[in-house]
């Protein structure tokens, strides 16, 4: 049976456009051009590896959001998975992170999968959290934060670099994966693909249809709130430092402060 | 009309050009300029100042996987995009260096081109499939030592040898052909010029690189020496005789540049905009000054005006339409602009204009081939003159 695998992904404001906040407090998605967020791609690329050396398999990429979202799919259906899923509700708006996964796994289990993958935070809000709460909402293993990863067994095996250690580690299909940036550079969508992109088959899903009720998402339905916002003060003057004997030891000793070193 | 509704101003776009384009069309030039940025960019200066592209074949095989090879051209792995898909790509490639987009032009317009439109079946499975994913290179061989604006007095000869061909002359300043893998070679014959596919391993065939360029260094420029070359009788195009054969090709090349060359000014362009926002003199910016913004505001003028006539020619080829004059009319303009576009950044930029550290110097001096290559703009304007007026000046 062909290895179903759900990319999940989330469209994002270009972060080298001017981004700002709306008067609610949410992201204000008109004043700058979105794309898909650039650890996602990682995420799209580690599952077109995983299909490429399975026999068979299906890649269905899946975002929640706006209108706009779509760009996002076509962009990973571009890359090269086979059917995107898109979930657009306008009761949607202001959904935090635990609405956002309650959404995706209706619909990942809507979809059918043996594997989902993640990328390892999303650019905007960087929680990193969601791969974690699809996993117990959907109630299979997960294994995240993975540099490597492969499928074999019907097993899910990966490593997971830390600061002291690289461990290796292995799930039972179903399970959730979350892949970092140092997993592998993405591909460039090749032309061909983009031109058969269009013929792609995307799916567009409502709350209705995943049996979500309005009131568990959105910002009424939020767990989390954003109570202000400000924007970052511009950058001050940064610290100088006069050799007088021991100018080495202070730059080492501000690179280990910073955690550079 | 409520003001409120306009879109804002755009800079980098102030007419909306970019309303003309499809999603797809959108695709294709983000791939091109992101895969530019990553893969080009970072080194190019080196590259530049050493006057050399150590890592063609690897730059070639990722063109090709991303499509860029023959982009236009249909089947036999080619990505089949449309004319204005591929001028956008130009117009990215060349952005980043001249001497990358005519290494994609060469392979595509020229040599590709040339075996799709003129090729027998054989040849086109033997050759396209591979130059298409950017395994092997090509090049084409039409200009001589002595032979350039005029090639119907071209020297290389072509001479029947039982059955085989035997080739025998010399072709100047060739793209690819030291790294090429096959070139297609313009000869005259017995019964006139013809078009020959000759593997670049054939005994009596070389390709000694040209040194000591000033301009499209980061580019493979080669001399063809071909002595007594034996090539069998399926190495002739079959489905072309005449100099209308690689004059096709080349109005194909230069529609590209029609784009391409715009791409080189506006990287020109945005050196210029962004150093006058920032470098200061007499106490304020030097953008806050008449004469710098007279300059930005002429600049952008032709930038996108250029860019339109570009659209509009990708369009007609799309359609189908596109005479060689109006290729002409294209590449007339918009080289001779954008040459215009970058000296005029290198003012701007005033002594870090001709610094490597900034990319204006590097396209000027790059223009001053794509000026004279695939047609010199005194031919260009002959074409035009003639055309307009019924009256041959040249011929």
């Amino acid at each position: 049976m062909s290895l179903r695998i759900v990319v999940a992904v989330k469209y994002v404001p270009d972060a080298t456009g001017d981004r700002h906040f709306a008067e609610d407090l949410t992201t204000d998605r008109d004043a700058v051009d979105g794309l898909l967020s650039e650890l996602d791609e990682y995420a799209v690329e580690q599952a077109l590896q995983i299909a490429e050396e399975a026999d068979d398999a299906e890649i269905t990429v899946l975002t929640v959001g706006p209108e706009d979202a779509k760009d996002a799919l076509r962009k990973a259906l571009s890359m090269g998975a086979d059917q995107a899923v898109h979930v657009e509700d306008d009761a949607l708006h202001g959904t935090d992170a635990l609405g956002t996964s309650l959404v995706l796994a209706k619909a990942i289990e809507h979809t059918g999968y043996d594997l989902v993958v993640c990328g390892m935070a999303s650019t905007d809000g960087t929680m990193g959290v969601l791969p974690a709460m699809l996993a117990e909402r959907l109630g299979v293993p997960q294994v995240t934060l993975l540099s490597e990863v492969k499928v074999e067994d019907g097993k899910v095996t990966g490593r997971r670099d830390g600061d002291a250690a690289s461990e290796q580690l292995e799930a039972q299909l179903p399970a959730v994966v979350s892949v970092t940036d140092q997993s592998g550079e993405a591909r460039y969508p090749s032309f061909k693909g983009i031109m058969a992109a269009k013929k792609k088959k995307v799916e567009s899903l409502d709350l209705s249809d995943l049996g979500i009720e309005e009131d568990e998402v959105g910002l009424a339905g939020a767990w989390t709130k954003v109570d202000s916002a400000a924007e970052r003060p511009a950058r001050t003057a940064g610290t100088i430092v006069t050799d007088e004997g021991e100018g080495g030891k202070q730059l080492a000793a501000f690179l280990a402060e910073q955690k550079f070193i | 009309m409520s003001g409120s509704a306009l879109p804002s101003f755009d800079p980098s776009d102030p007419l909306g050009l970019d309303e003309l384009l499809s999603d797809e069309d959108l695709a294709v030039r983000d791939t091109v300029r992101r895969w530019a940025a990553d893969r080009v960019l970072p080194r190019i200066a080196e590259w530049y100042e050493r006057g050399e592209l150590p890592g063609i074949r690897e730059l070639a095989r990722e063109l090709g996987a991303l499509g860029a090879l023959g982009m236009s051209l249909t089947g036999y792995g080619c990505a089949g995009a449309s004319a204005v898909q591929y001028g956008l790509a130009c117009l990215e490639l060349e952005a980043a260096d001249s001497g990358i987009r005519s290494l994609v032009s060469v392979q595509g317009s020229l040599a590709m081109y040339a075996i799709h439109r003129f090729g027998s079946e054989e040849q086109k499975q033997e050759w396209l499939p591979r130059m298409a994913a950017g395994e092997v290179i090509g090049c084409f061989g039409l200009t001589e030592p002595d032979h350039g604006s005029d090639p119907a007095g071209m020297t290389t000869y072509a001479k029947r040898d039982g059955t085989d061909w035997v080739l025998t002359g010399r072709k100047m300043w060739i793209t690819n052909g030291s790294v090429a893998g096959v070139a297609v070679v313009w000869a005259r014959t017995d019964d006139g010029i013809r078009g020959f596919v000759v593997p670049t391993d054939a005994p009596g065939f070389s390709a000694p690189e040209i040194r000591h360029k000033w301009s499209l260094r980061a580019s493979v420029t080669s001399e063809l020496v071909m002595d007594d070359v034996r090539l069998p009788a399926d190495a002739v195009l079959p489905e072309v005789t005449g100099l209308r054969g690689p004059l096709s090709c080349l109005s194909h090349a230069r529609y590209g540049i029609v784009w391409g060359s715009m791409g080189a000014a506006r990287s020109c362009f945005e050196a210029a905009l962004d150093y006058a926002k920032s470098r200061e003199q007499f106490g304020r910016p030097i953008g806050a000054f008449q004469l710098t913004q007279a300059k930005l505001a002429d600049m952008a003028v032709e930038l996108h005006k250029g860019i339109l006539l570009a659209h509009h020619l990708g369009r007609r080829m799309d359609a189908g339409r596109l005479r060689p004059e109006q290729v002409s009319f294209g590449k007339l303009n918009n080289v001779r602009e954008a040459i215009e576009i970058c000296r005029t950044a290198r003012t701007i930029l005033g002594a870090n204009g001709i610094s490597l550290e900034y990319p204006v110097m590097r396209h000027a001096t790059n223009l001053e081939s794509v000026l004279t290559y695939e047609g010199t703009v005194e031919m260009h304007q002959l074409v035009l003159g003639k055309a307009l007026t019924s009256l041959d000046a040249f011929r």
